[in-house]
């Protein structure tokens, strides 16, 4: 393997870095877009980890778990957005903390 | 054969029913009727084929061979689960009970049902086939699953044709009942494994585990499981509080059904599981049982007395009546306990009529408050002496079914412990004073002229024609009830002295 | 013929549930026929079964069915019949006869004609089946039967209250006799494995011995029934309400038939209580402390009915006197002659009440002797009988009473003596009746006359009263012979006097007036003494203290469940956890995710520390 080496735990690093600030996000902000954003940030994370753990051991299995989770990641925004139109047009509103009809 | 068609008849009768309703709203009932009607017919025909009625040999209870019919099939080979089912005298006398109570309680519920009234008729059907079941399975898991299937259906009559508060009612007679079976569900499945455990043989079968071995301490809890189960429905003092709430809210029909049928699966129980599977447990019991038995019979008969609610005052006096059962069943003898079968049989008309009374009441006068009432007689002379007839029956007049039975009871359990009988006595007195206050109230005193009620019609008349008649025939010539179900009680009673090595 | 016995119940039955059935569509003679003429029917036939019994006295029973049949317990649809039966049948159904027709008249313008009918008919048939029974069950039986027609016709006007609870009252004060009867037969059968009348008689002569606990206990638990269906101590206080009933059914349930069931069953069941001497006793006290009671009582009473009322008491009370000193056939003998002359006098003051626009007072009367006379010889002779003055019926069989509970040993002389005293309070109260009724000046006109079907009855029954005295009745195979040697000629005269003293008495006070007794009656003493007598010595007002009301607190205090409470702590527990747990569901989905990561964060750091 010639050429760019970066140390796995480099990239590791940064994919764990990733997977904070999804969650930092989950857990800060209120917008619905802004979540879901988040949520994307985190699936990515994951999926950097798997390619460079497969690249790492040498084995295909990161990339096709990397797939696996584009593809996830491409349903849960269909449904994540569609969610989002029908909360915009029901609450007229974006704010995440206002939807809490399931209070106990 | 016969019995697996029995259900099915009143199954499949329910779904006629429900969509029988698209033909008219008065189409259901009638559809009910004869689905009644017809699976009576069908049972009486089948059982005039029976040689063995003739005789009636005493079935050995845990030999299927001898009892009058018995059918068996595998449904979940795997736990050793059939679909088993078997009639003798007692679970014969119930079986015709329940088919002639249920045609009563349609045509209590002729003309006060308003909405829905396909699914009502649905519900009454397969609430009757769930009784059914109950009276004939005897695959254990096969009888939890009857004892559900008649517990839904009257739960949605309660919760959706009922009265005033009938959520909170419908909800508690779920609950208790549930929560009751939950603990048999227990107790039978903790027999099964101990009966595996000891023969590695996996059966349901009331047959195989009438000899399981169990030991002495387990064999308490598991009986404990069945009581309780039996006793919340039967209702025995103190789990009964859920039946003065479910009588009063209930449809007419329900009350019927409720009162005159569904208690008598719990004293049926008792008879049948409780005390011949753990004879043992069941006899040091007893004692526990009846004093349950008698404060139930005097605390029902108290409470009863201090109502001003038709419909709670007659559930009240179930509560008292069905004490006596209990004592019958734990005195445990030939006496006591055909005076048992006896009460089940006669209470369920007495009763059945009193709540189909307190049903035509509030339909026509849209209270059941006593308060309002008063002089009804002078509206209504017929349904004042039919009245006058039944509470006399429930105070336990001699020459009617209930004193029958009441006078058994009693005889027995003097053999058994005479201080009870003494107390439980006291009831005769009690029953007589709410039974008359109940009269006083509602049809004797002042008349009020300006009320314009209709007096019953026919198909009143008729109906209860048909439970005056059952209960004088029970009361002047009992014998062919009481020789019906002695091959049974005698057997019951010989098979658990067998097991406890003397009397219970 | 002697199958056709069932026959004499079953006619009154079947006339009675026509009558319930088909009330609507009958005409008011039409239902009279039927109501008088079943009665009649079912007199001919106890006459003729009389005849053929005085020509052949042979004791027969008959087995019509069996009614139970458990383990070792039987008790059969039977009945026996012998002399003592053939004198309570002859009562019921010839004095039964009478006051039908008498009722006829006396209900003519009652619109529940057919429901009144329909219920008598039936009391006659339950009280017909009562003494012919030959199993204590189906007397039972009988007994509860006559119970519930009698609560049916007391409270025959049901539109007023008051009758329902003097109903309600003669069958719950009743029920309790005849609760304690009933664990009489359990322990019966306990001990003697039988019911059967006759049978528990012979077994008694194999188990038991004079004397035993056992027979005492069975004794006083039978006696309980008796003391509660005639009225006695401590249970009289249902009878002078139940007067709010029709008259005539007071004069047959009330005085000739029903209250005497309990004298019936004392003697039908004398065979056991030979083994209990003390209960033999306490017949004999309950009977005399109730006729005293009773008669003091009815000194002091204004209704004219509670008057008779009280004194049925205490005449009932002669009876169980007479059996508690093992007098039976006198005690039977009074029953009969008690039955023809308190009839007589019921139905008297039913014609008095009829005419005086139900009028009840005494004191609202009087002078009825020249518009009702009829009547007025009535009660003459009903009255005569009952004070027992010389050659009426009742001097007969009150004598005998007397002389053989003078004989008793040790207490015979004061069981005589308080007779006596009875006997004297019998004369003043029941002509002090005839004189303020009949005699004196008219307060009330009578708007009515008494027509034949009123007429012949009293007629009739003036004729039993005064000759009834000298009917033999059959009774000898039944009751052990008296051992009666005649006592001292001083005790008979005594007897004799002491009614015609106590007349004269009354006719002092209450009609000529030679006697003052005013400033006695108004001291203090004697005013409190005779309201506590008035009010039946207030033992109403204790048991309203000690049973009723408590009972009625009871049930109040229970009302709302108590048992409830337990399961509605259960729902309460329940509820507060699931305010509890509740609380943690904000519905926010940010807080959800913040303590899912912040867990997940404990959970890898105990995950990481464990490895």
């Amino acid at each position: 393997m010639e050429g760019l080496n970066i140390p796995l735990n480099h990239i590791l690093l940064i994919a764990s870095l990733l997977f904070v600030i999804g969650m930092l996000g989950l857990m800060i902000r209120r917008n619905i877009i802004f979540i879901l954003m988040s949520l994307e940030v985190m699936l990515n994370s994951a999926a950097l980890a798997f390619v460079a753990a497969g690249a790492h051991w040498g084995q295909p299995d990161g990339q096709i778990v990397f797939m696996l989770i584009l593809s996830i990641a491409a349903a849960e925004v269909a449904v994540g957005l569609s969610l989002v139109l029908q909360v915009q047009r029901r609450f007229r509103s974006l704010d995440m903390d206002s939807l809490d009809w399931m209070r106990g | 054969m016969l019995m697996i068609n029995l259900i099915l008849i009143l199954l499949i009768g329910g779904v006629v029913a429900i969509f029988s309703e698209r033909l008219g709203a008065d189409v259901p009932r009638k559809v009910a009727l004869a689905v009644v009607i017809i699976d009576l017919i069908y049972l009486l025909i089948a059982l005039s084929t029976i040689p063995q009625l003739e005789t009636l040999q005493a079935p050995v209870p845990s030999d299927p061979e001898t009892w009058l019919m018995h059918y068996s099939v595998e449904w979940i080979p795997a736990f050793g689960i059939k679909i088993e089912l078997a009639l003798d005298g007692l679970s014969m006398l119930m079986v015709l009970l329940t088919l002639i109570l249920g045609a009563v309680a349609v045509s209590a519920s002729w003309t006060d049902i308003k909405v829905r009234q396909g699914f009502f008729e649905a519900n009454l059907l397969w609430t009757l086939a769930g009784v059914l079941g109950v009276f004939m399975a005897l695959d254990l898991f096969l009888f939890f699953l009857f004892w559900e299937v008649m517990l839904i259906p009257m739960y949605f009559m309660i919760a959706i044709w009922g009265h005033e508060n009938r959520g909170y009612a419908a909800m508690k007679f779920f609950i208790f009942t549930q929560a009751s079976g939950l603990l048999m569900l227990v107790s039978i499945l903790a027999l099964v494994v101990i009966h595996h455990g000891n023969t590695g043989v996996w059966t349901f079968s009331y047959f195989d585990l009438l000899s399981a071995q169990i030991a002495a301490q387990t064999a308490f809890w598991l009986m404990l499981g069945f009581f309780v189960a039996f006793v919340v429905k039967l209702p025995g003092f103190p789990f009964h509080t859920w039946l003065p709430d479910a009588h009063t809210q209930a449809p007419t029909a329900g009350s019927v059904i409720l009162a005159g049928i569904l208690l008598k699966t719990g004293a049926y129980g008792l008879i049948r599981f409780a005390v011949p599977l753990f004879p043992q447990a069941s006899m040091e019991f007893a004692p526990v049982a009846l004093w349950l038995g008698v404060a139930g019979v005097i605390y029902g008969a108290i409470l009863a007395f201090g109502q001003t609610d038709f419909k709670r005052l007659v559930a009240y006096s179930s509560v008292s009546h069905m004490g006596f059962v209990l004592l019958g069943v734990y005195a445990w003898n030939i006496l006591a306990l055909q005076g048992a079968v006896m009460q089940m049989v006669a209470h369920g008309f007495s009763t059945a009529a009193l709540f189909m009374i307190a049903g035509s009441l509030q339909e026509r006068l849209h209270t059941r408050d006593m308060r309002e009432m008063g002089g009804l007689w002078q509206n209504m002379p017929r349904m004042g002496a039919i009245a006058m007839f039944f509470i006399v029956a429930s105070l336990g007049l001699p020459g009617l079914g209930n004193f029958v039975a009441e006078f058994l009871v009693l005889l027995g359990l003097f053999q058994v412990d005479r201080l009870l009988a003494v107390i439980a006595a006291l009831g005769l007195i009690t029953g007589a004073a709410y039974s008359l206050l109940l009269m006083q109230r509602s049809f004797q005193g002042e008349p009020d002229e300006t009320r314009q009620l209709v007096d019953f019609g026919t198909r009143e008349m008729l109906t209860m024609a048909v439970m005056m008649t059952a209960l004088i025939v029970l009361g002047i010539y009992p014998q062919p009830i009481l020789d019906i179900s002695r091959p049974v009680v005698e057997s019951l009673i010989s098979f658990s002295s067998i097991v406890t090595g003397g009397s219970l | 013929m002697r199958e056709l016995i069932g026959l004499i119940p079953l006619i009154p039955l079947l006339s009675s549930a026509t009558l319930m059935l088909f009330a609507g569509h009958l005409s008011r003679f039409a239902i009279g026929l039927l109501g008088v003429g079943s009665v009649g029917i079912a007199a001919i036939l106890t006459a003729k079964m009389g005849i053929d019994f005085l020509g052949n006295p042979e004791v027969f029973k008959v087995t019509l069915w069996t009614w139970m049949q458990v383990g070792t317990f039987s008790s059969d649809v039977a009945f026996y019949f012998d002399g003592l039966t053939l004198v309570m049948m002859s009562v019921i159904t010839g004095v039964g006869f009478l006051i039908h027709l008498f009722s006829t008249e006396f209900m003519e313008e009652d619109v529940s004609y057919a429901r009144y009918f329909a219920y008598l008919n039936m009391f006659v048939a339950a009280m017909l089946i009562l003494v012919m029974a030959d199993n204590l069950l189906l007397l039972y039986l009988g007994w509860e039967g006559v119970g519930v027609c009698s609560y049916l016709l007391v409270g025959f006007w049901y539109q007023n209250s008051a009758n329902g609870y003097a109903a309600r009252k003669a069958f719950i004060v009743t029920r309790i006799g005849d609760t304690l009867m009933a664990l009489g037969l359990f322990l019966l059968f306990t001990e003697l494995g039988t019911l059967d009348i006759q049978a528990l008689g012979d077994a008694a002569k194999d188990k038991w011995q004079v004397g035993d606990s056992m027979p005492l206990i069975a004794c006083l638990l039978i006696l309980g029934g008796a003391v509660g269906k005639s009225a006695q101590l401590p249970l009289h206080t249902w009878l002078p309400d139940a007067m709010a009933g029709p008259t005539p059914v007071s004069a047959l349930i009330h005085a000739a038939t029903m209250v005497t069931a309990g004298v019936y069953l004392i003697a039908r069941t004398h065979e056991l209580y030979l083994f209990a001497p003390i209960a033999m006793i306490a017949v004999a006290l309950v009977g005399l402390a109730t006729s005293l009671m009773a008669a003091f009582t009815a000194l002091t009473q204004h209704d004219i009915k509670r008057i008779l009322a009280y004194s049925t008491i205490s005449q009932i009370g002669y009876m169980f006197l007479a059996l508690g000193v093992g007098a039976w056939t006198a005690g039977i003998f009074h029953l009969m002659t008690h039955a023809f002359f308190k009839a007589l006098l019921f139905l008297g003051s039913g014609a008095i009440i009829h005419c005086l626009h139900h009028e009840h007072n005494i004191f609202k009367m009087g002078g009825l002797r020249t518009r009702m006379p009829v009547t007025f010889w009535s009660f003459m002779i009903g009255s005569a009988a009952l004070a027992a003055l010389p050659m009426t019926s009742g001097f007969f069989s009150k004598d005998q009473i007397l002389l053989q509970a003078y004989q008793v040993d040790g207490i015979g002389p004061w069981l005589w003596f308080g007779g006596l005293v009875g006997a004297l309070l019998t004369a003043v109260y029941s002509f002090r009746l005839v004189f303020v009724v009949f005699f004196g000046q008219v307060n009330t006109e009578p708007d009515k006359d008494t027509g034949w079907r009123m007429v012949i009855p009293l007629s009739l029954l003036c004729i039993l009263a005064m000759m009834g005295g000298w009917i033999i009745i059959p009774v000898t195979q039944v009751f052990p012979l008296a051992v009666f040697e005649h006592p001292a000629h001083w005790v008979e005269y005594v007897s004799i006097a002491v009614p015609i003293v106590g007349v004269i008495i009354a006719y002092l006070i209450f009609l000529g007036g030679q006697l003052k007794v005013d400033v006695f009656t108004n001291s203090f003493v004697m005013q409190k003494l005779q309201q506590f007598w008035f009010s039946g010595w207030r033992i109403d007002w204790l048991y309203d203290q000690l049973l009723v009301r408590p009972y009625y607190g009871l049930a109040r205090a229970l009302k709302l469940e108590p048992v409830d409470n337990f399961y509605r702590l259960v729902v309460t527990i329940s509820q507060t956890f699931n305010q509890w747990l509740s609380a943690g569901q904000s519905g926010q989905m940010r807080r959800y995710i913040t303590s899912m990561v912040f867990g997940l964060i404990v959970l890898l750091a105990i995950l990481v520390r464990a490895s």
